[in-house]
């Protein structure tokens, strides 16, 4: 019987190796290349035929683009509109990522915590570029918020820095150990569907239906966590409070 | 004591964070449920922070998994 966390294993399809380097074309990147076709060939295929009144891929692809706007008019503002290419991007591929593990013999790029800290680091160096660009040094007056008296600033000042570099492991550690977490789960209750066998299989097996049909609900709702706490980062940086 | 018991009870103490967790889910959705029948009309503009909400908590409880994983298998 194999362990649950074998699911997690990278294994390279086409073995490429440049300068020393392994840079072979994985089971990981491979998910990567289906979930960007499936977003684009939805989005494409969606509004191939520009109706005035949608049908209903049509109106699929409209309602994605119009949550993702409505969220970044919402949070961000309108100075926000700039930044909707690259929050879209980010909410289709961490939901597509999360979503397509759940498919039977898939593989979660997700779940591994260099993917998830690269897109954390991105979305960190944009907020922190976008501050320092738009603010300059007055972009530091972030760590003292208004109201705080004097004396208490020093306290204060630390406190915020280190709660801000915290976003760094928050954002990625949140989604990492979501999908993580919930596939061992699920493989963890398959092992015990097989052992149980025929006679008490069906109890870890029901157990199992309803842990996916949670997992769907985690997918969704961990990419709207990342893609929202992208925005309220933006929001700050732009607004400096 | 054996590396391997001390492992076990690390584990053990780690997750007792989720205590903490429980209360804050449990809070986050009772208010959820209070400020919808006070106001039925809110019902859209609330959902979504206490979805964010649960989110964020849920995350909590992921770290403390995280550390109670790390001391089993490192």
């Amino acid at each position: 019987m194999a362990s649950p966390l074998e699911q997690f294993e990278i294994k390279p399809i086409v073995p490429i190796e440049i300068g020393g380097l392994d840079m072979s074309f994985t089971n990981s990147a491979l998910w990567m290349t289906i979930a960007v076709v499936v977003i684009t060939a939805f989005l494409v295929g969606g509004v191939s035929r520009r109706a005035v009144v949608p049908g209903r891929w049509q109106s699929a692809a409209e309602m994605s683009y119009e949550f993702i706007a409505g969220m970044i008019r919402d949070n961000v503002g309108p100075e926000g509109r700039q930044y909707f290419p690259f929050v879209f991007s980010l909410f289709m591929f961490i939901l597509l990522g999360n979503l397509l593990g759940l498919i039977p013999y898939s593989f979660t790029f997700t779940s591994h915590i260099i993917v998830t800290f690269a897109l954390a680091l991105i979305v960190f160096v944009l907020v922190t570029a976008v501050g320092l660009i738009r603010h300059g040094m007055h972009f530091f007056t972030y760590f003292v918020p208004s109201g705080v008296p004097g004396w208490m600033a020093p306290i204060i000042a630390p406190i915020e820095v280190i709660s801000y570099l915290s976003r760094l492991i928050s954002l990625p550690v949140r989604l990492f150990a979501n999908m993580m977490a919930g596939h061992t789960m699920l493989k963890v209750f398959a092992g015990f569907t097989v052992a149980l066998g025929v006679l008490g299989g069906w109890a870890p097996l029901l157990i199992n239906v309803a842990l996916t049909g949670f997992e769907v609900l985690v997918a969704v709702l961990q990419a709207y966590a990342f893609t929202i706490l992208t925005c309220l980062y933006l929001h700050d940086a732009i607004h400096l409070h | 004591m054996d590396v391997e018991a001390a492992r076990m009870i690390g584990a053990g103490i780690a997750v007792l964070a989720l205590w903490g967790v429980g209360i804050g889910i449990g809070n986050i959705f009772s208010n959820l449920i209070t400020s919808i029948a006070r106001n039925p009309a809110a019902r859209d503009q609330v959902f979504g922070i206490g979805i964010l909400g649960f989110a964020l908590t849920e995350a909590i409880a992921l770290f403390a998994l995280l550390i109670a994983f790390l001391i089993l298998f490192t």
